[in-house]
């Protein structure tokens, strides 16, 4: 096709579509979709961020009780040393700590009050356990604990993060989805722009189609200007969304999980995938100008013989 | 060389389907080279076949041969190729207004591609050769209707077509300057183009005798 591109002067405009494809509404109308896209892309970088730190917490950890933790019946120890022994033999776990009296008078003062007295109950031993792979199956885990240990639980801490971590994942689906509505709007805007175009210039198109212009010289006409007048409509908007983004990073930073350091400058203020992502948005709506105005001139060319 | 067998042409109006027949059973051929008047009445369907002649429509039934290319036939992307080979020079001119004299002229050049450099050489000699030298830069608007028809006929044979086709061409001239048009299509003539001009200016056709299609109600009344 390259050789086949037609060697005319830069700029020439034989389908007059300067006036015809306005410079100013479509851009207008292209910034704000780029600035709503620019919200929900820092959305979804947040959302994936908060997801991912609720990920890395959700099956990260377990409580192990042993119930008798002093008895030593077999030569091994204790049968909180023997779970523990085993605990720290298998694979996917990363850590296991026994809380010490201490710990656990302190977990359990809001219940039993600080008395040490209390200690006459018979309390079980306690286990934190941080497992390094969190898709680990637990069911294994608890088998083997009960062999050293009979009577003892195996719970999974990770409910409530696995639960968090889920909303995080679907808040990064409303955002994706945000983004795509706001695309598929910015398409239909610049549909609607090139349809009017084509109605403005129809008699051009007819007569430029005469002299024996293919369809894909009369889109290549369309698209040239749909693509500009988006892009310029995309670095607009993005960079309009630039302090707003900013002031929401300041807003959110005491919940961020890697704050930044209050005097940090600006390109510290966002998270660095965001800065990657923003120069994507006039390239976003370029393509989607680009190839809007394509179909939508090429479908109307099918009318003409 | 053009060849019209059995030819039918209905209009496709849009959500009323096909409309009646304008053009009924046209069969005529005309070789390479020469020159048609295209005569008949007002409603004769003197437009309608002109039109299947630059391709700007196709044939409803029968057969139609433009330049050895059968256009009922044809795949729509061949089109093109086949309308950059015929000059057309319509009555109300069809001239871009935002556009100059030149680039009016220089637009089937660069249509069809040509280097920047040949199409100045081109269009540069075609306005000279139709007078408008030092108009070039005029828009349509700022030019006479003589004027304007000449930056038309630059258009239409800029490109060196084969088939130069005119559609009531002196509608709006005077008498002098429909005169100066006859010569011009001569000449394209003279140079091997197939030249059909349609008309109903008697006068005209009187003092440039030539053979003619004449057309009555859609048929087609004689061929010399």
């Amino acid at each position: 096709m390259a050789s086949r591109r037609p060697l005319r002067p830069a700029g020439f405009d034989e389908l007059g579509l300067r006036r015809a494809l306005a410079d100013r509404m479509l851009p207008f109308l292209v910034a704000a979709m780029a600035f709503l896209a620019a919200l929900a892309l820092a959305g979804w970088v947040a959302a994936a961020s908060l997801a991912q730190g609720w990920e890395a917490g959700a099956g990260a950890s377990l409580t192990v009780q042993v119930p008798h933790p002093a008895d030593s019946a077999e030569p091994s120890g204790t049968r909180l040393d023997r779970v523990l022994g085993r605990l720290r033999e298998m694979p996917g776990i990363a850590s296991a700590h026994a809380l010490s009296d201490a710990e656990l008078t302190k977990l359990l003062q809001p219940w039993l009050g600080s008395a040490p007295s209390t200690s006459a109950l018979p309390l079980p031993g306690v286990i934190a356990v941080r497992l390094a792979d969190p898709a680990l199956p637990l069911d294994p885990v608890a088998a083997q604990v009960q062999e050293v240990a009979p009577g003892s639980l195996v719970e999974d801490d990770s409910v409530w993060a696995r639960r968090l971590a889920v909303l995080g994942r679907s808040l990064q689906a409303c955002a994706a989805a945000a983004l795509l509505v706001v695309a598929a709007v910015a398409a239909a805007v610049i549909a609607v722009a090139t349809r009017g175009g084509l109605m403005a210039r129809r008699e051009a198109i007819e007569i430029v189609h005469g002299l024996g212009a293919t369809d894909g010289y009369i889109a290549a006409r369309f698209a040239a200007r749909a693509t500009l007048l988006a892009a310029s409509g995309g670095v607009f908007g993005g960079v309009l969304a630039l302090p707003v983004l900013l002031a929401l990073a300041r807003l959110a930073a005491p919940f961020a999980t890697t704050s930044a350091p209050p005097q940090a400058g600006v390109l510290d203020a966002l998270p660095v995938a965001l800065w990657l992502l923003l120069p994507g948005l006039p390239l976003a709506a370029a393509t989607i100008g680009f190839c809007t105005a394509q179909g939508t001139v090429r479908r109307w060319l099918r009318r003409l013989p | 060389m053009v060849r019209f067998e059995e030819v039918g042409l209905r209009y496709v109006t849009p959500g009323a389907g096909l409309g009646p027949e304008v053009l009924h059973d046209l069969s005529f051929t005309l070789s390479d080279g020469v020159f048609r008047w295209l005569l008949g009445p007002s409603g004769a369907g003197k437009t309608s076949l002109l039109r299947l002649m630059y391709v700007a429509t196709r044939p409803t039934r029968g057969r139609l041969t433009l330049l050895g290319a059968d256009v009922a036939t044809m795949s729509r992307r061949r089109l093109p190729g086949l309308r950059r080979r015929i000059g057309v020079v319509f009555q109300d001119f069809r001239l871009l207004s935002h556009l100059s004299a030149f680039d009016n002229v220089a637009l089937p050049l660069r249509i069809a591609g040509r280097p920047e450099g040949q199409v100045r050489a081109d269009v540069g000699e075609m306005l000279r050769w139709v007078g408008l030298a030092k108009k070039n830069q005029a828009r349509p608007q700022e030019l006479s209707g003589g004027e304007q028809q000449r930056v038309a006929i630059a258009r239409a044979v800029v490109v060196r077509p084969s088939l130069l086709l005119a559609d009531e061409p002196t509608g709006n001239l005077d008498e002098v300057q429909a005169e100066r048009l006859m010569q011009l299509f001569k000449e394209m003539n003279r140079l091997g183009t197939t030249v059909v001009v349609a008309s109903h200016n008697d006068a005209l056709v009187s003092r440039h005798p030539a053979p003619a299609l004449r057309l009555a109600a859609g048929r087609l009344v004689s061929a010399e």
